[in-house]
């Protein structure tokens, strides 16, 4: 069985020309676990150039937090394998890299930041000396000098009194401040990729617009690629240039931002769309998506999705949809695409009342 | 969206009757120094003066950031802490002072539902078990029908299916686990129940699904709900009242149209604006106010108005003298602000 999708890559909004700064292609991770081989990333493309935003959105186990850890070659191997495929930094693929030219790239020109600030620092180093660690081992600056550079790159991210505040500890910070003090370690070193796993989730919502505030001003100055994981739409939508929607490790739908939440090309990203409620909208009932995401180790046949679907049909319960092109620059991966683009899908079951399951339309009695 | 004062809604709630009525709640918590003689060097406060009423029937919503004193107020009213001061009536009992056996009495008729499913669900109980539990504390609440079958019924109430009942917690997902939670609380048919961030930890396609059940329950059964949350679009969909905290005070308290569409106090305001809208058409399109800093202390809140270190409105007023919770000139609903001002434009309409 191959699992790949079309590995024409999407490269909307972008010049011609151009070379692209990161490439992934047919990205297979997989996890050993005592329930079977579960996969986590089941055919992964995509590309990033300089100075773009690329929100990738799912669920959690959609594969999206995997998907960074194996670009940045942080994944715990064991239990993950990467069973295929290529991530290409300018050219040069880094799975067959050597570890010592990786480990060059790695926090040099390919940097994270991670969800939780106060378990990625180091509790028992002020953040000062952390942030100038980077110095240290990248640059081979001397102490001192790496010292003011740690101070500059703290004033760099607006915390106050940097100067002073170097000595800290982590714990002596707010959240907010040190989520600051990720980015600085993370944009230290000048990095042309910079990977944000969910930036701002634990984060509350004036501080987390003054941190991603900060990354776009940065992301501009440096002309940094930016790759944007999260599940927050209203965050997408704020400052994506484009967009993959993940489920069950694989791309469901790609697109310019504009033109996703405009016109959704997959029944799931439809459905994710429906069922947030808006801050600008007092609403009615919410248009749930009923039952849960399908477990990795125990995925169903044909489309991961068609369990949940409202259009699914028979082909979808057996064959599986590849990502294709349904309108210039948008993929998607459903075999009624253009239907549900178009807003003229049939719709062949809805959800239950409790929306924990599905009825069939053609099962229900005729009023 | 017309600008026309929001108090043309009538308040659907205005002639029902009050079930929970709040007046003046504080809860100090002592920050202590020394190992064997502990002495108290100061207090974080948590809660500090917060009133309001719900109704029959109603949701209110309470909003507010990490540290504002939202969950301490849920435990309050759950009687899990004692309050340091002020009262609260239950259908115009006194709440606070009742023991013993009535205490339990009262205490059926309030229910809470916690934010994280993971960790409120007894891992060595199965779920027949952990729905069962409220009739075992309250033996004379026994169903007739019997307590398995009432647990059945229950399980199918909140969409979960009733053959599951001898699974254990670690066998359900995320959202399932808190239907259970919903379904233990339902269980001794409360007339209030406080949902303590009941969506936050779910995904959002679940969250919809949690919500909607929320919604079905309570024209089911009556229900009147406290709902806790940081999420301001789940809050405004859920919600008919708001109440805004902020370090351990309410801001603002209104309908959820009055608080949405023309917030008054700077803090509402700025909270508001800096939720992320899933419009890429509306980016830049409305005023984003960019609050500096983070919150104060509550262990050392500034004088006078709280909000005054991060407002940009403050003026000396607010540094000397405490802005109290009431309605202000033309304002309908409560703020706590000298400077009180509507401002239509923090949220664009939605067309």
């Amino acid at each position: 069985m191959t699992e790949s999708q079309t590995s024409t890559g999407f490269t909307p909004g972008t010049s011609p020309g151009d070379a692209p700064l990161l490439e992934v292609k047919d990205l297979q991770v997989e996890f050993r676990t005592k329930a079977g081989v579960a996969r986590a990333i089941n055919g992964l493309n995509f590309t990033l150039h300089a100075g773009e935003t690329l929100a990738i959105l799912g669920e959690s186990g959609s594969g999206k937090s995997v998907t960074a850890q194996t670009i940045m070659g942080i994944l715990d191997m064991p239990p993950g394998r990467i069973a295929g495929g290529e991530i290409r930094y300018r050219g040069d693929d880094l799975l067959t890299m050597n570890e010592e030219s990786r480990r060059k790239l790695r926090g040099g020109k390919i940097a994270m930041i991670f969800q939780d600030a106060l378990s990625s620092l180091n509790p028992v180093l002020p953040v000062g000396w952390q942030i100038a660690e980077m110095f240290r081992v990248h640059r081979g600056m001397k102490r001192k000098e790496a010292r003011a550079k740690a101070v500059e790159m703290m004033q760099r991210v607006g915390i106050p009194g940097a100067e002073e505040r170097a000595g800290d500890f982590p714990h002596q910070f707010s959240g907010g401040m040190r989520q600051r003090i990720m980015i600085a370690m993370a944009i230290a070193l000048d990095p042309d990729v910079l990977i944000a796993d969910e930036p701002t989730t634990a984060l509350d919502v004036t501080v987390q617009a003054q941190v991603m505030r900060l990354l776009k001003d940065l992301q501009t100055e440096f002309n940094m690629g930016l790759i944007l994981i999260t599940h927050d739409l209203g965050v997408v939508a704020d400052v994506a240039d484009k967009i993959a929607v993940m489920y069950s490790g694989r791309v469901m739908e790609a697109a310019d931002v504009y033109e996703t939440y405009a016109k959704p090309g997959h029944p799931y990203t439809q459905g994710l769309l429906a069922s947030i409620p808006r801050i600008d909208d007092e609403g009615g009932r919410l248009r749930a998506i009923s039952g849960l995401p399908p477990s990795l180790t125990d995925m169903p046949p044909g489309c991961p999705f068609n369990p949940r679907c409202e259009f699914a049909t028979d082909r979808c319960r057996t064959e599986r949809p590849e990502l294709r092109l349904v309108a210039e620059g948008h993929l998607s991966a459903c075999h009624y695409a253009e239907d549900v683009y178009a807003g003229t899908a049939t719709r062949t079951r809805r959800p239950s009342p409790t929306g924990a399951g599905m009825i069939d339309v053609s099962e229900e009695a005729p009023e | 969206m017309s600008l026309s004062v929001p108090a043309a809604a009538a308040d659907p709630f205005a002639d029902k009757p009050s079930v929970l009525e709040v007046d003046g709640l504080v809860k100090h918590f002592p920050i202590t120094q020394g190992i064997v003689f502990q002495r108290k060097v100061g207090a974080v406060k948590a809660v500090d003066g917060v009133s309001f009423n719900l109704r029959e029937g109603e949701t209110l919503g309470i909003v507010g950031e990490s540290g504002c004193g939202k969950s301490t107020l849920a435990k309050l009213l759950m009687r899990l802490e004692e309050p340091d001061a002020g009262t609260v009536k239950f259908r115009g009992k006194d709440f606070l002072s009742v023991k013993g056996d009535e205490l339990r009495r009262l205490r059926r008729k309030i229910q809470i539902i916690f934010q994280d499913p993971y960790t409120s669900l007894n891992p060595r109980m199965s779920v027949g078990d952990i729905i069962a539990e409220p009739f075992k504390l309250h033996p004379e609440e026994k169903p007739k029908q019997g307590i398995r079958n009432r647990v059945k019924e229950l399980l199918d109430l909140v969409g979960l299916n009733p053959e599951h009942i001898n699974r254990y917690p670690h066998q359900f997902s995320g959202g399932q686990r808190q239907r259970i939670g919903i379904a233990r609380g339902l269980a001794l048919n409360p007339d209030v129940i406080i949902c303590d961030e009941p969506v936050s930890a779910l995904d959002v396609s679940v969250q919809a699904q949690v919500m909607n059940l929320l919604d079905d329950l309570q024209k089911e059964f009556g229900l009147s709900y406290i709902f806790i949350a940081h999420d301001l679009s789940v809050v405004r969909h859920i919600s008919d009242r708001v109440g805004v905290m902020y370090l351990g005070k309410l801001a603002e308290l209104g309908t959820q149209d009055e608080i949405y569409t023309g917030p008054a106090h700077p803090y509402t305001q700025a909270l508001l604006s800096a939720v992320p809208l899933p419009d890429p058409t509306l980016r830049g399109a409305r005023e984003q106010i960019v609050l500096q800093g983070d919150p104060p202390n509550p262990a050392n809140p500034p004088s006078g108005c709280r909000f005054r270190t991060r407002c940009w409105k403050a003026t000396e007023i607010c540094a000397t003298q405490e802005p109290e919770l009431i309605s202000r000139g033309q304002i309908t609903q409560l703020t706590a602000c000298h400077h009180a001002q509507q401002n239509e434009k923090v949220i664009p309409s939605h067309g």
